[in-house]
Formats: structure tokens, C-alpha cells, sequence
């Protein structure tokens, strides 16, 4: 299997800001990757360099072989991008978006047209395609975006943040189009600051802080450093925790930990196991106020392997709302 | 494809890309032309008196070629405008994502600016011909003037491309290109004849190449007096041959010097 991505040893300063701090990262062909990381982790700065947008200060990087620096516009011909702003012309049309893409690809004015109208097809646009995309919905202006980078048919796509700010429908609905695209042998780079979705897309994680790797592998892999799913309870009755800690225990058959009204435990086989905890707890008559189950976030996978919380992932959802 | 077709062709895509801007925001369209009406009826209406254009010279005829001047190198400033804005929205990324020709968004933009220049143009004709200016050189002289105005206007383009590729945001463009466009306009003679400035002035306005550009549209529209010699002086002398030469010049240095700002300016 060759590398379709191979970036070593990549840095860039903002000023005094180390963007990037010597990061490595390779993506096999027809692999998913995905770049994980929490809000200025680096992820769009190595995106940006890796699709000819930036230059590096040091370290090098070729993608399809192709080395981004010393021919970035044999690289522009290979790889496919969707920024994490939607870069589509708000005054175009969904159709005259696409149709300009094509002709700047060279693709000529009948072939653009065409391929046009077939991804406006596949995206689900074909009602909006003469509508100025201004009047589009987030979610609607995305899968246009991601539309224009699939216009060549890359054999390299790269998605930077694809669902940040998306509802989750939308959310979900792209992560199917995203599943499509790999079935069909793309190469796909992905960013994201949430480990539900680098778990549900990607076959290798990197996960990065301040511009470094700090941990790479399948997302079973790193769950396994983090702990995997856990039940959170809470009981009604403070005098309960020690009861529910028990009965806990022995439904999942794990450590259990309680604080207050609050019980927490690791499972191993999630709504099973969440099931096994409610038919013990309602046969013992433990009244609950709340239960859940919990997969592990980025916050877990942080904490696990920082230390500390991964810091404003929810002021980056507000601002791509407010732009 | 050769890069010269390829630069060609993304270029046309680009300008068509912003002509169909025009088509949905229309309202644009309407500043762009109201200026130049408001600048003929203001000149013509209310310092039309008080401006002596020289002998056997109406001060209406004498100034139509002047506004028409002062027009094109100020509509300038929507070409710097423009690109300043596509710089800061996001679909700049898709476009340096591609592999096309990285001075076709430049190219683009100076191309649409023409159509928006042959527009301001046609409305000022009219409405200058309804206040009493003529063309009485013929319409192949006539032509030519339009010609001329419009590649004058072409090559101030880029250098606003490139000071819209400079500043930080679009609201500076305005403030920039005042400071270069009004001495360039206003210290010519497209308002007021040649004469008229003091000496130290005189050398900057006889070299000018706003005088010249509206020195040889007066001439070819035929907007000159017999009783009034042209000023000795090379430029006005030949007013096309040294409009071209600027133009040339211009070319020259900004399209290069924008390009390379365009690289710079979006890699950062
Ligand atoms: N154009 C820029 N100028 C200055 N600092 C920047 C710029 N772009 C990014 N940074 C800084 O670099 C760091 C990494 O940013 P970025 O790559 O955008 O992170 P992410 O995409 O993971 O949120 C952050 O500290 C950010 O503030
Ligand atoms: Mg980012």
C-alpha cells in the first residue's frame, strides 16, 4: 500500500504562535484519517499546507506523491478540498458554483455542466440548484462546498471540520455522504473535534495538541487508553450510592466509582450493559433521577492523555454560526 | 492546454463569475452609473457659468471629455474593491485549491470592470448629449476615444487590484484610492483648461496623464477650439501616442506586481 499523504516534521509559526510543532502524519491509499484535535490544536494550519494553501516554515510534505511545496499545482489537480468555511460564492447558484468549478479544472463547459447537475443530484440539491447559495443552509452550503471539491474526482479528499456548526441531522446525513466516498477507494484526510465522529469515519486517529501528535491509532485503540463507554446515575436517594454500587458492579462487572448521588461506571458492552444495570436496579426498587450512557469525548481522551481539558470546543460551534 | 489558453480561459469563467454578481445585486449597477450623471449635470448646471473654457469653446463641450476621464479612473476603484472582497470571503480557498491559472481572478476581475466602464460610458453620452456636448469628429474618431478611455481605465485597474490586494480590508480601498485618484484627476485639465494653473502646477498637469487621456478624447470627439493652440508641450502634443505609452507602462509593472502580490497575499 503506498501513501497517499506523507507530511514530516511539519512547523509554522503565526508570530509567536507555533501553529504546527513538528507534526508527522501519513494516510495510506483508500485510508481515513482522522486529524483530531480541540479548537488552534494546528488541524486547519496542517490542512492548509497539505492542499498548497500555506507554506510550511520547515518540513516537508507530498501528497499523491507529489510534493506540495515544489509543485503545488500538480497537487491542486490530485486532491480535493473543503475548508472549514464553506468556500462557495454566496451570489452563484448551487449549479453556477459547480459549473465554475468544473471550467477551472479545465473540465470544459458541457462536461462542467454535467457534472454539475450530477452532484447537485447526489447532494441532495437538485431543488436549490438555482438559488443563490446565500439563501442555503448551513448544512446545505456545506454538502455544495464538499460538492465543488469532489468536481475532478480526486483520488485525495480533504475535509477540514466537515459537521462543525452542522445540527445533527445534518451532521449525520454528511457523515453518510463522507461513508460513500470512502466505499469508493478515496483517500480521505478528516479533521474534527469530536472523537464520536473521527470513531464513526476514520480507520486511524491522530490526535493532536499545540500543533503536535499526541497519540495516534484505531479508535479502539485509544478508547482503550481512555476508558471506553460509562454509565453515569444518579440516584434519588443519597443513602442508595452504596446499594446502586453494588448492583452495579455485579450487572457490568467492573469498577464502579461513586460520588455523592453520583455513580459512574466503565462498561464494556454499552446499551447491553446499560440494560443489565436498569433490570438490577428497578428489581432492587433504586429510584434513579437520571441515566446515561456516555461515549468518550475529546474532553475524556484529553484529560486521559494531557491531563488537562481540552480547552474552547464549543466557541468554535458558535462562531461558525455567527459567520 | 498552453498557460497563456489556460490563463484565457479561467479568466473568462472569472469575469462571468462576476458579471452574474451584477445580475443578482443589481443595485450596485445603480451607483456606478448615477455618479457620472450627477457629475455632468453638477459641472454643466452649477459651475458651468464660472468656468471659461477659452474662446469658441462651450464650457458643456470642454467638460464632457474631462468627466469622462475623471469616470473611468475612478470607477477604478470597484476593481480594487473587488478584489480586496474576494480575497476575504472564503471562496478564495476553493479557487487556490484548483489548479488554475493564478492571475485569472485578477485577469477576471479587469475584464468584468470594462463592462461595467462601457455602461458608465454610454450613460454618460447620453446624458451628456442632452446637455449640448457633441461628437463631431465622425464615428470612427469617436470609437477611438472610447477605446482609448477604456483601456486607460483597464490599466488603472490594476493598480488598484493591486492596492486592493494590499490593504487589509475593503472599507481602506476608498480612503486609498482617493488620495491617488483626486490630485490625478483634479490637478489635470479635465476640469478647468490648462491655462488656468499656476506655473509650479502647470509642469504636473501638462504631464499628467489624465490631461492627456482627456486632451486626445477632446480631440477626437472634436470638443477643441481653432482659437485655442494646443500647449507646447510633447504630451499634448500627442495625447493618444503618450495615453498609449502610459498604459503600456502601467501594464507593466502592476500586472506583474499583482500577480506576485495575489501569491503572496493568499499564502500568508
Ligand atoms: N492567520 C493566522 N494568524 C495568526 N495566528 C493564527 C492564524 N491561523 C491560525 N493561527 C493560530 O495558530 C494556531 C492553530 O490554529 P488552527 O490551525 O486554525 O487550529 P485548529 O484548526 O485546530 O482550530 C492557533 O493558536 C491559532 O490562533
Ligand atoms: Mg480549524
Amino acid at each position: 500500500m503506498t501513501d497517499m499523504i506523507r507530511a514530516e516534521g511539519l512547523v509554522k509559526h503565526y508570530g509567536e504562535t507555533r501553529a504546527l510543532d513538528g507534526l508527522d502524519l501519513t494516510v495510506a491509499e483508500g485510508t481515513v484519517l482522522g486529524l483530531l484535535g480541540p479548537n488552534g490544536a494546528g488541524k486547519t494550519t496542517a490542512v492548509r499546507i497539505l492542499t498548497t494553501l500555506l507554506l510550511a516554515d520547515s518540513g516537508t510534505a507530498t501528497v499523491a506523491g507529489v510534493d506540495v511545496a515544489k509543485d503545488p499545482q500538480e497537487v491542486r489537480r490530485r486532491i480535493g478540498l473543503s475548508g472549514q468555511y464553506a468556500a462557495v460564492d454566496e451570489h452563484l447558484t448551487g449549479f453556477e458554483n459547480l459549473e465554475m468549478v468544473g471550467r477551472l479544472y479545465g473540465l470544459g463547459r458541457k462536461i462542467a455542466k454535467e457534472r454539475a447537475t450530477e452532484l447537485l443530484e447526489r447532494f441532495d440539491l437538485t431543488e436549490a440548484a438555482h438559488r443563490p447559495s446565500k439563501t442555503y443552509s448551513g448544512g446545505m452550503r456545506r454538502r455544495l462546498d464538499l460538492a465543488g471539491a469532489l468536481v475532478a474526482s480526486p483520488a485525495v479528499l480533504v475535509l477540514d471540520e466537515p459537521t462543525t456548526g452542522l445540527d445533527p441531522r445534518s451532521r449525520l446525513q454528511m457523515w453518510d455522504v463522507i461513508r460513500d466516498l470512502v466505499a469508493q477507494g478515496t483517500t480521505l484526510l478528516l479533521t474534527t473535534q469530536y472523537l464520536e465522529e473521527a470513531d464513526q469515519l476514520a480507520d486511524e486517529i491522530v490526535v493532536i495538541d499545540h500543533g503536535r501528535a499526541i497519540a495516534r491509532g484505531t479508535a479502539d485503540e485509544l478508547k482503550l487508553q481512555v476508558g471506553g463507554e460509562r454509565i453515569h446515575l444518579t440516584v434519588a436517594d443519597e443513602a442508595d450510592g452504596d446499594k446502586a454500587r453494588e448492583l452495579v458492579a455485579d450487572a457490568v462487572g467492573t469498577d464502579v466509582s461513586v460520588t455523592g448521588r453520583e455513580v459512574v461506571a466503565s462498561v464494556n458492552a454499552g446499551a447491553q450493559s446499560l440494560m443489565a444495570v436498569l433490570r438490577a436496579l428497578d428489581a432492587a426498587g433504586v429510584r434513579l433521577l437520571d441515566i446515561g450512557l456516555r461515549r468518550p469525548t475529546l474532553d475524556d481522551v484529553f484529560l486521559t492523555l494531557t491531563g488537562h481539558a481540552a480547552e474552547q470546543t464549543t466557541e468554535n460551534d458558535a462562531v461558525e454560526v455567527a459567520r | 492546454m498552453t498557460t497563456l489558453t489556460k490563463t484565457f480561459n479561467d479568466s473568462v469563467v472569472i469575469a462571468q463569475r462576476n458579471l452574474i454578481k451584477i445580475k443578482r445585486v443589481p443595485e450596485i449597477l445603480v451607483f456606478v452609473l448615477i455618479s457620472p450623471i450627477m457629475f455632468v449635470l453638477l459641472f454643466a448646471f452649477v459651475f458651468g457659468g464660472a468656468i471659461d473654457a477659452g474662446p469658441g469653446l462651450n464650457y458643456r463641450e470642454f467638460l464632457i471629455g474631462g468627466i469622462f476621464a475623471q469616470t473611468v479612473v475612478f470607477g477604478a476603484t470597484f476593481t480594487g474593491a473587488g478584489i480586496a472582497e474576494d480575497m476575504q470571503k472564503g471562496i478564495i480557498d476553493r479557487f487556490r485549491s484548483l489548479p488554475m491559472s493564478s492571475s485569472a481572478v485578477l485577469w477576471g476581475r479587469t475584464v468584468s470592470d470594462v463592462v461595467y466602464n462601457v455602461l458608465s460610458l454610454i450613460i454618460m453620452a447620453l446624458t451628456g448629449l442632452l446637455v449640448g456636448w457633441r461628437m463631431r469628429e465622425g464615428v470612427v474618431d469617436a470609437l477611438a476615444a472610447f477605446a482609448l478611455l477604456l483601456l486607460f481605465a483597464f490599466a488603472i485597474s490594476w493598480v488598484m487590484a493591486w492596492v486592493g490586494l494590499m490593504v487589509p480590508s475593503v472599507e481602506v480601498i476608498n480612503n486609498a484610492s482617493f488620495i491617488v485618484i483626486m490630485p490625478l484627476t483634479f490637478v489635470s485639465n479635465a476640469f478647468v483648461p490648462l491655462e488656468s494653473f499656476p506655473t509650479g502646477l502647470r509642469t504636473f498637469v501638462e504631464w499628467n496623464p489624465v490631461s492627456a487621456l482627456t486632451q486626445a478624447v477632446r480631440e477626437l470627439f472634436g470638443n477643441t477650439s481653432a482659437m485655442v493652440p494646443t500647449p507646447d508641450v510633447w504630451s499634448m502634443q500627442h495625447p493618444v501616442l503618450y495615453t498609449l505609452i502610459w498604459v503600456a507602462l502601467i501594464l507593466v509593472v502592476f500586472v506583474p506586481l499583482s500577480v506576485r502580490q495575489y501569491r503572496l497575499a493568499s499564502s500568508r
